[in-house]
């Protein structure tokens, strides 16, 4: 949903051209987080020091980082409910292996590839066989979860090196910063530019604008697809493995439920859920937003539970407010038009 | 979300009015096609059931089918009402927090008036559901939101309201002890040797059924689905009737909360938690199309049931339970395979019927 520019000329409908798909589609949704963050700052005790930082970021960095490849999903149109249950399953993968007596040097680069295998069942279903997203995942969601109980039951693997831990949750020299944002910086930019700034980017609004008009002008959308998802099975490993270290235990039922906190990210930062529309910055700024109202509420003593309604309430307040805002200016504009 | 469009017999004036016989044949093998669906379902159902039994000749005791069938009333329910809002191209991913609150409602009326006759309690908690639904289905109709996104937030808010709600009257669980015998009873009462909670999930389930078959209203709910723009076109009140389908899954929804307290009787604020994907797998189980348009709340309650009996029968055939979420995965991608083999065979068929037509 694009909320800038609009023209009073132009009945703006999501512009796929030059203006669409640009970095300051999030612009909405920075503002909030930046306008939060210095209230909370200070307003809320203790909001602001480096330690609540580094907790607040520790939250975050595992659903902005599957939020970068399923974003691109969603402006193609599609979604990809089964990234948490990648999680658990790459989790409890890594945990069985680590019991049978693998080294985590050879452990990591098997979990990464499993998520390939998953993504590329999702986006095998989808693409070749052309049944709908939305019900393939919610069915690999659950059979991920499942296979991930199969592979470790019930029981949780806690020991593993300590030096791998305890850098999953080190800080950057004194600033509180965990070290984790760096990788995760790159992965953000990397995403970033193939989005707003290459021909693969602008295959993929095409896409979620109109699949048809995108297959008519040369974009393999199937391959495309494909790949994405692939992608985000890879990621979503990756985000099973830093989870892991990030508790110090690998359980199947690691990041139950995690796939609607990334999709309410997504959703709060701009990207339309019918695909085509929204922007990286926007992402990133949802998910900081998200976490850092929950950090603000829980360290003014809101029982956890209850943030849930601040979650909900947000979420539904970002998609409906661009609907009601380009009513009114539809009304505005209609007088002067006649 | 690219949707393979689902061709119905959709009642829409333009299309009754088109071909007069084709249009008719063509709507006779479609219905044919649905129902050899449902049958397809049942099949599958009795086949597990069969195999188990041999396995283990006691699944059928009395005691184990009679807690299948109060295990399944719950899901059953809950599809009945999930099938109504998909049929239209919606989806209520609130259900799960919508039976948490409605059963913690409940609970805390009956322990703050145990007096309370069976009868209003049940009532109070399908207010209750229809309010949680009403509140989905204004934003829906009204904001033009897609409602994944909407009932995924009321899906975090009415669970959060749950858990303010407990928090703030410093009752945090509701136990067996508290509730009055009367209400009790429901949970184990039986009529001519079925659960009592089951023959309540029948009789939504063929109600819901006449409804969606039989009246101009409910035939509408498949025409929005189908084309919600020729829906809107050929008079059709759209915004009502997908609001009507919210508040009626709400009002289930809470029923279906209610059944849970009589069931469970032990109640904390988690009850029903991610229940929404149980609820979404049994309708496309049965055949519901996810993207509206097509399929029956038979079918629904089918895959429900379906759904319920793998969970049980997974322990008797020797396989750990932990098999059973890897299986119900396993059986909606079969589903929703199944469901795209059968259109696009159903498309060809009468591609070449009306190809031999025009010859």
């Amino acid at each position: 949903m694009t909320v800038e520019t609009a023209t009073p000329t132009a009945p703006a409908p999501a512009a796929p051209g030059r203006r669409g798909p640009t970095l300051p589609s999030g612009s909405v949704i920075t503002t909030f987080l930046v306008l939060f963050l210095v209230v909370a700052a200070f307003t809320v005790d203790g909001f602001a020091s480096t330690r609540n930082a580094g907790f607040l970021l520790l939250d975050v960095v595992v659903i902005a980082l599957i939020a970068l490849p399923l974003t691109l999903i969603v402006v193609t149109g599609e979604i990809d409910l089964s990234v948490a249950s990648t999680v658990g399953l790459s989790s409890a993968v890594m945990g069985r292996l680590w019991l049978a007596g693998l080294p985590l040097e050879t452990i990591v680069p098997l979990v990464l590839v499993l998520g390939a295998v998953l993504g590329a069942v999702n986006g095998f279903l989808v693409t070749r066989l052309g049944l709908p997203s939305l019900a393939v995942t919610i069915g690999t969601l659950a059979l991920y979860r499942g296979l991930a109980f199969v592979v470790l039951g019930d029981q949780a693997v806690a020991d593993f090196p300590r030096a791998w831990t305890t850098w999953a949750i080190s800080s950057i020299g004194s600033t509180g910063i965990p070290t984790v944002v760096l990788p995760l910086l790159v992965l953000v930019a990397v995403t970033a530019v193939v989005l707003h700034a290459t021909p693969v980017g602008r295959a993929l609004y095409a896409m979620g604008n109109s699949e048809d008009a995108a297959r008519f002008s040369g974009i393999d959308v199937a391959r495309t697809k494909l790949w994405l998802f692939v992608v985000t099975g890879v990621v979503s490993a990756l985000g099973g493995v830093y989870w892991t270290l990030r508790y110090g235990s690998a359980r199947a039922d690691n990041a139950t439920g995690l796939e609607l906190q990334v999709i309410a990210a997504i959703l709060l930062g701009g990207v339309s859920i019918f695909g085509g529309s929204g922007g990286l910055l926007g992402v990133i700024a949802g998910a900081l937003l998200l976490g850092s109202v929950r950090n603000a509420l829980q360290l003014v003593n809101v029982p956890s539970d209850v943030l849930n309604i601040v979650t909900g309430v947000l979420l539904i307040a970002a998609v409906v407010a661009p609907q009601v805002a380009a009513r009114v200016r539809g009304r505005r504009r209609r007088p002067a038009a006649t | 979300m690219s949707a393979p469009t689902t061709r119905t017999p959709a009642p829409l004036p333009e299309e009754l009015a088109a071909p007069e016989r084709t249009g008719r044949r063509g709507s006779a093998l479609v219905h044919r096609l649905f129902v050899v669906r449902e049958l397809g379902i049942l099949a599958a159902l009795v086949l597990l059931v069969v195999v188990t039994v041999i396995a283990n000749p006691r699944f059928l005791s009395g005691q184990n089918v009679r807690d299948l069938l109060l295990s399944a009333a719950i899901l059953t329910v809950l599809a009945a009402g999930q099938t109504m809002v998909i049929v239209t191209r919606n989806v209520d991913l609130s259900v799960g927090s919508v039976l948490g609150l409605s059963a913690y409602a409940t609970g805390t009326l009956l322990v703050e008036a145990p007096g309370t006759p069976v009868v209003v309690a049940v009532l109070a908690g399908m207010a209750v559901g229809a309010v949680c639904g009403l509140v989905n289905g204004v934003i829906v109709a009204t904001a033009g939101v897609p409602s994944l996104v909407v009932t995924l937030g009321t899906l975090y808010a009415f669970r959060g309201l749950v858990s303010l709600w407990a928090s703030s009257a410093d009752r945090l669980q509701i136990n067996a002890a508290d509730l009055p015998a009367g209400f009790k009873s429901l949970g184990g009462a039986r009529l001519l040797g079925v659960p009592v909670l089951f023959l309540v999930a029948v009789a939504v389930v063929l109600l819901v059924g006449y409804y969606l078959r039989t009246f101009r209203s409910g035939r509408e709910l498949y025409g929005i689905g189908s084309a919600p723009e020729a829906a809107r076109l050929s008079g059709i009140p759209v915004g009502r009737r997908v609001l009507t389908a919210f508040v009626v899954n709400g009002a289930l929804a809470g029923l279906a909360g209610v059944l849970y307290a009589a069931r469970f009787q032990t109640l904390d604020t988690t009850a029903g938690t991610g229940q929404e994907l149980f609820v979404v797998a049994a309708a496309v189980v049965g055949g519901v199309a996810i993207f509206g348009g097509s399929g029956s709340v038979y079918g629904a309650a089918l895959g429900a049931l379906l759904l319920t009996t793998i969970g049980t029968a997974l322990p008797q055939l020797g396989l750990d339970p932990f098999w059973r979420d890897a299986a119900v995965g396993a059986l909606i991608l079969a589903a929703i395979a199944l469901d795209r083999a059968l259109q696009l065979r159903l498309a060809a068929r009468l591609r070449g019927r009306n190809a031999r037509r025009d010859r």
